[in-house]
């Protein structure tokens, strides 16, 4: 069989390295590039992310990258935003001022809440691991990236904003941090968004890269 | 509840792990990635390499070590040492690296927390401090590996440091690091008291119940662990067992 190929969208910052090399790790032949032919004619295309979410927007757009972005969803071409990446998928960001995203799931980009839910002083930026539960009516991952993992796997977050979708089905897990749910993975048709870093979170994020190759 | 992280310390000298007491009188204790792979195996929650005499020359090394551990170690991983400008860190997490630690070269310039958090983001800005007692709750902020005073005061720079955008603090106390005497819980307690950002206690675990005082009494977010590893007087594992039995939250782990 052939390897799987994937393509990561390199748009300046972050670590990259550590996502090529997670996918690598599951046997995934990597292709890190911000060449809009080369994302096009990818089978499957990731969008990682660190840093603000208006800056990684200019970069889009100066490497001519949110059109491209657009016409992969169309093509139902598997995509898969981590961290930040997830963020861009939303409409629009309420970070550093409001900031219009990709929108190709419908909701917000907002702050992490500061106060728990007991009204004492949440930490933020929220680091660290935190269990993943099911979000929807089902208590299966069936047909999602995390189809090979469990309720209760841990995995690895770093963020200040999380991304909030309209509609709560679109929420496919979350975690729970000072008592208020964040969404931890999202999800619309081929678009998969995780605010955790699969590559960052030992085998339980390697389980959903595995997935993401060979789905 | 918040999950408490378990971070292995690897302190590296050259090409080699290294340890010492109080940060000097360094002892080779071997290969720094055979290390870091037994301790991702055995559930880190996290790694940080610190290049201990990068400073000393201005220059960081571990570039090469972090990108051969990137290939088969999937936690994030912090590096420090001798980073002295927004390029050299640029170098270090194309590397691979997630985080920089910075310590000397922010106390020589300040501005370089907001220049690399701004760059990055504040989770990729740590600020490392080396602090050393000089009274009764009173802390004195050191440079080079804990080789030089610098007369600053630790509970004023780790506000200022975070006020710059630093979004996390590996807090070593030199006067315990290497000693196994246990954490300095009132350094601990005193930083977490100002700061609303994360606060990575590092210097002392002895043994494995130390954990507890310095997370429940010190409001530690994280524990580095080094030496009790590095000499394999216990394990990520067992010390994640006793955190869990005293109650703290620790992330759930199943070894593969």
């Amino acid at each position: 069989m052939r390897a799987p190929e994937v393509t990561v969208i390199d748009y300046g910052v972050g670590n990259l390295l550590s996502v090529e090399r997670g996918f690598e790790h599951c046997g995934a032949k990597v292709i890190v590039t911000a060449d809009p032919e080369k994302i096009l004619a990818g089978s499957k295309v990731v969008l990682p992310g660190v840093g603000a979410f208006s800056n990684a927007m200019d970069a889009l757009e100066k490497l001519k990258l949110v059109s491209v972005i657009h016409e992969i969803a169309k093509r139902q071409t598997p995509l898969l935003g981590i961290c930040l990446g997830m963020q861009l998928l939303m409409d629009e960001s309420e970070e550093f001022g409001l900031t219009v995203g990709l929108g190709l799931i419908p909701g917000r980009v907002i702050s992490v809440p500061d106060r728990m839910l007991s009204g004492d002083v949440q930490k933020i930026p929220n680091i660290g691991w935190n269990s993943l539960q099911h979000s929807g009516v089902s208590e299966r991952w069936t047909g999602t990236l995390l189809q090979d993992n469990s309720s209760g796997d841990a995995a690895y977050f770093v963020h200040s904003f999380m991304a909030v979708p309209t509609d709560s089905a679109h929420i496919i897990a979350h975690c729970v941090y000072g008592g208020h749910r964040v969404p931890a993975v999202i999800g619309k048709d081929r678009i998969t968004g995780c605010q955790f870093h699969p590559e960052k979170s030992g085998d339980v994020g390697l389980k959903m890269l595995r997935r993401f190759c060979i789905d | 509840m918040r999950n408490i992280r378990l971070i292995a310390r690897l302190d590296i000298k050259g090409q080699n792990l290294i340890k010492g007491i109080h940060l000097e009188g360094l002892r080779v204790i071997g290969s720094p990635n055979e290390h870091a792979l037994r301790y991702y195996q055995q559930g880190a929650d996290e790694l940080i390499y610190m290049d201990c005499v990068a400073s000393l020359y201005g220059r960081n090394h571990l570039g090469d070590i972090v990108r051969s551990a990137a290939k088969d170690i999937f936690v994030p991983m912090t590096v420090g040492g001798g980073i002295r400008s927004v390029e050299d860190a640029t170098q270090i997490l194309r590397s691979g690296a997630d985080k920089v630690a910075i310590n000397t070269a922010a106390v020589k310039r300040p501005v370089l927390i907001s220049e690399i958090s701004y760059r990055f983001g504040s989770q990729c800005m740590v600020l490392s401090i080396e602090a050393k007692e000089v009274g009764s709750g009173c802390w004195e902020v050191y440079t080079d590996n804990g080789r030089e005073r610098t007369g600053i005061d630790v509970i004023e720079w780790v506000k200022r440091g975070v006020n710059l955008g630093a979004g996390e603090v590996l807090l070593t106390s030199v006067d315990r690091e290497g000693t196994r005497k246990g954490f300095d819980i009132s350094l601990v307690r005193a930083v977490s008291a100002e700061v609303s950002v994360p606060v990575i206690a590092s210097g002392g675990m002895g043994k494995p119940e130390d954990i507890i005082d310095v997370v429940n009494l010190g409001g530690a977010d994280a524990v580095a662990m080094a030496d009790i590893l590095h000499y394999n007087r216990s394990s990520i594992g067992e010390i994640r067992t006793v955190a869990e039995v005293a109650g703290l939250g620790v992330r759930h782990y199943e070894s593969a």
